[in-house]
Order: C-alpha cells, then structure tokens, then sequence
C-alpha cells in the first residue's frame, strides 16, 4: 500500500511525538528518520514500534521522520497509524 | 463501587498514560469535548492503543464518545471496544432511542458487556431522565452535566448552583427509583478548594454517591468527603451483624437502637462497608 500525500499527526509535547510521512517513489522502499530525547537508549524499540504499524498496514515507498518526546510505544503506535491513514 | 470519576483529556498522551494513577475511582477519557474536531481520529485510535496496553490496575476504564449527533461516534465505539473497557459515557443523552442506538453499536463491535452511562446534560435529559436510566440493563450510573444543562435553560451557572438544583434533584430522584447510582457534575473553578468541599459536601446530602472531576487535584478531597464516616461505619456492623444473628435464628423482621431494620438499611450498611472496604458489604 502506498500513501498518496503528505501526512502528519502528534506532537511535540512530553510523552507524545511528531510524526510526518511523504511518499515516495514506487519501489524507493521505506526511510526512517527518527530524532529523540532518548535516542541513544530507545532508538531500536522507537523504530521497531513504527515498523510494526508500518508491517502491518503493509505500506511501502514512504519516508517516515519520528520527532519523539518519550513517547511508550503504545503512543507511537497510534501516532503513525493516524499519520498512515490521514496520508491515505 | 466508585466516588470520584475523572476526566482526561483523550489525546494527551501523558494524562492517558497516568490516569491510572491520578487516584480516582474511574476514569473518563474524553473523545468529546476535549479533543478538537480535527483531531478526533487520532484520540479514538490513542485511547483505543492505552486500554489494550496500559495497566490502569483497579481503576474502572471509560471513555466519553462523541454524541449521537455528532459525526464520528460510531467510530469512537467502533475503535476502543476493541480495548478493555468498562463502559461508555453517553453525552448529551436524552432519548431512551439513543441509548437503544449506543447499544447496537457495541453489539456489533463485540463489546457486549460494556456498560453504559448516560450524561444528562440537557433540559430534555432531565425530563425523560427516569425512562433513560430504566431503558438498558447495561445503566448502572447516570452521571450529571451542569454545564450544558444550564446553557439549555437559557441560565446563568453560578457556584451556588440554585439554576441547578432542580437538575440535580430530578436526577437523584430517578436514580434512586431506577436502582441507579447518580454521579453529580464536576466543580469547574480548578483552584477553589473550598468551594469544591463546599460543592461536594452538598451533592452528598442531596443523595448523589460521587462526584465527575476535571481535576486530579480534587481526587482525594472529593473521595474523602464521599467515604462514610467512623459514626457510619459502626452503625453499618451493628446492622449487618444484627441482621445476621435474626437470619440464623429464623426471624423475618428486626430492631436496631428502636428502629426497624428492613431491606433498604441493610442494603445502606453494605453499600457503607464496601466503601469502607470492609467485609459485609455489596459485593459479597
């Protein structure tokens, strides 16, 4: 599945993220831009969580940035999957 | 057994993930009138996210959908049935119909044991509010909108409330006909301590069992004020144990102190004990 425009959702509020989705040409395949105030301790388990919402939405050709605020991963789930559907 | 409901707003995240321990009974999260119009579908999918995740250990687990004619509320029932949630806080309930509607659409979305609570929050409400709360088997609690109410009068709210008191009496009235718990409206003055007492102390004497908040700072004032006091604790033992002895020796009818002791003082003793947390009350 392929978004067709851009599309953002979140914020840049504590405990929350900013995500922003653009699509990309068909057969770019997936970016994924993640900026965090936990990085060097979360930044695998922050892309694994967009990953997941990413898999089984099954989307592709898409360059996803995260701006993350100490989101749980719950939070980030629900972020991308509204940023996915409003890029629909 | 709650006294304290609180509110949080559904797409702030922090509040959503800490409302567990924010020290009410019962949270609302709000789909409704804390979350704007474009943000609507990112709320429902947030909240639905933290009830299926989160561990909000004994706090019952409720959501404030959109109103039934408002876009969108079959979409907030149809994403967070799919969380652990206790029940739905139905606004602006007026009609026995819309109740009916709710109910169709949480049996369709599989969440047939989901309780329902309607706000009365509209002259119409309070008027038919005695056919709403006796309309669905799912109606444990109605809770009170003073807000709301008082613009559909055409009133002024004040912190005296006297363009709410008929509200408020119709709704413990029917309640209490009903074998319903009434839930009184929030104090909206956030930094008014004493007027939230105030507030509080008077929905208690009128007969409501808890107050909704919009505040986690008046959690604990208010769940003070609504538990039973040590007076009320011992006269609730002195029931239950003299009702006890006259079961065990076949009697059908009792005196406390010189008073008869029938269902409804017993039924008041167990519903002080269980909120006391003490044995011998409802929920044995």
């Amino acid at each position: 599945m392929r978004i067709t425009r851009q599309a953002r959702a979140g914020s840049l509020e504590s405990s929350d993220l900013m995500v922003i989705l653009k699509p990309l040409k068909q057969g770019e395949g997936i970016i994924l831009e993640v900026n965090s105030i936990v990085k060097n301790q979360y930044e695998g388990r922050i892309k694994q969580a967009v990953m997941d919402v990413v898999k089984q939405m099954k989307l592709d050709d898409v360059y996803i940035i995260v701006q993350d605020r100490g989101a749980l991963d719950c939070t980030i789930k629900a972020r991308v999957e509204t940023a996915i559907k409003r890029a629909l | 057994m709650r006294t304290t409901m609180l509110f949080v707003p559904g797409n702030n995240p922090a509040m959503v993930q800490n409302a567990g321990i924010l020290g009410a009974d019962s949270i609302i999260f709000d789909l409704e009138d804390a979350v704007s119009p474009e943000e609507k579908d990112a709320a429902r999918i947030l909240v639905r996210n933290a009830l299926m995740s989160v561990d909000y250990g004994n706090c019952e687990k409720t959501v404030r959908i959109n109103s039934v004619e408002s876009p969108g509320w079959k979409d907030d029932i149809r994403e967070i049935a799919k969380g652990r949630l206790d029940a739905i806080v139905l606004p602006k309930a007026e009609k026995v119909e819309m109740v009916k509607e709710v109910e169709t659409i949480l049996d369709q979305a599989g969440g047939h044991d989901t309780a329902i609570i309607p706000l009365i929050e509209t002259a119409g409400g309070i008027e038919r509010v005695f056919d709403i709360l006796c309309c669905s088997s799912r109606i444990k609690e109605v809770i009170f909108g003073a807000e709301d109410y008082t613009a559909s009068i055409g009133a002024k709210r004040t912190k005296e409330g006297a363009e709410i008191l008929y509200g408020r009496c119709r709704i413990v009235n029917a309640a209490a006909a009903a074998g319903v718990d009434a839930i009184d409206t929030p104090f909206t003055d956030v930094d008014d301590i004493e007027g939230l007492k105030e507030d509080a102390l008077f929905a208690r004497s009128m007969g409501f069992k808890g107050k909704a908040l919009i505040s986690p700072r008046h959690c604990s004032i208010v769940k003070e004020i609504f538990a039973p006091t040590k007076e009320e604790i011992e006269y609730a033992l002195k029931v239950i144990e003299a009702i006890t002895e006259a079961e065990k020796q076949g009697k059908g009818a009792i005196s406390l102190q010189g008073k008869m002791i029938d269902a409804p003082i017993v039924a008041r003793a167990r519903r002080v004990l269980e909120l006391a947390g003490m044995e011998g009350g409802s929920h044995e």
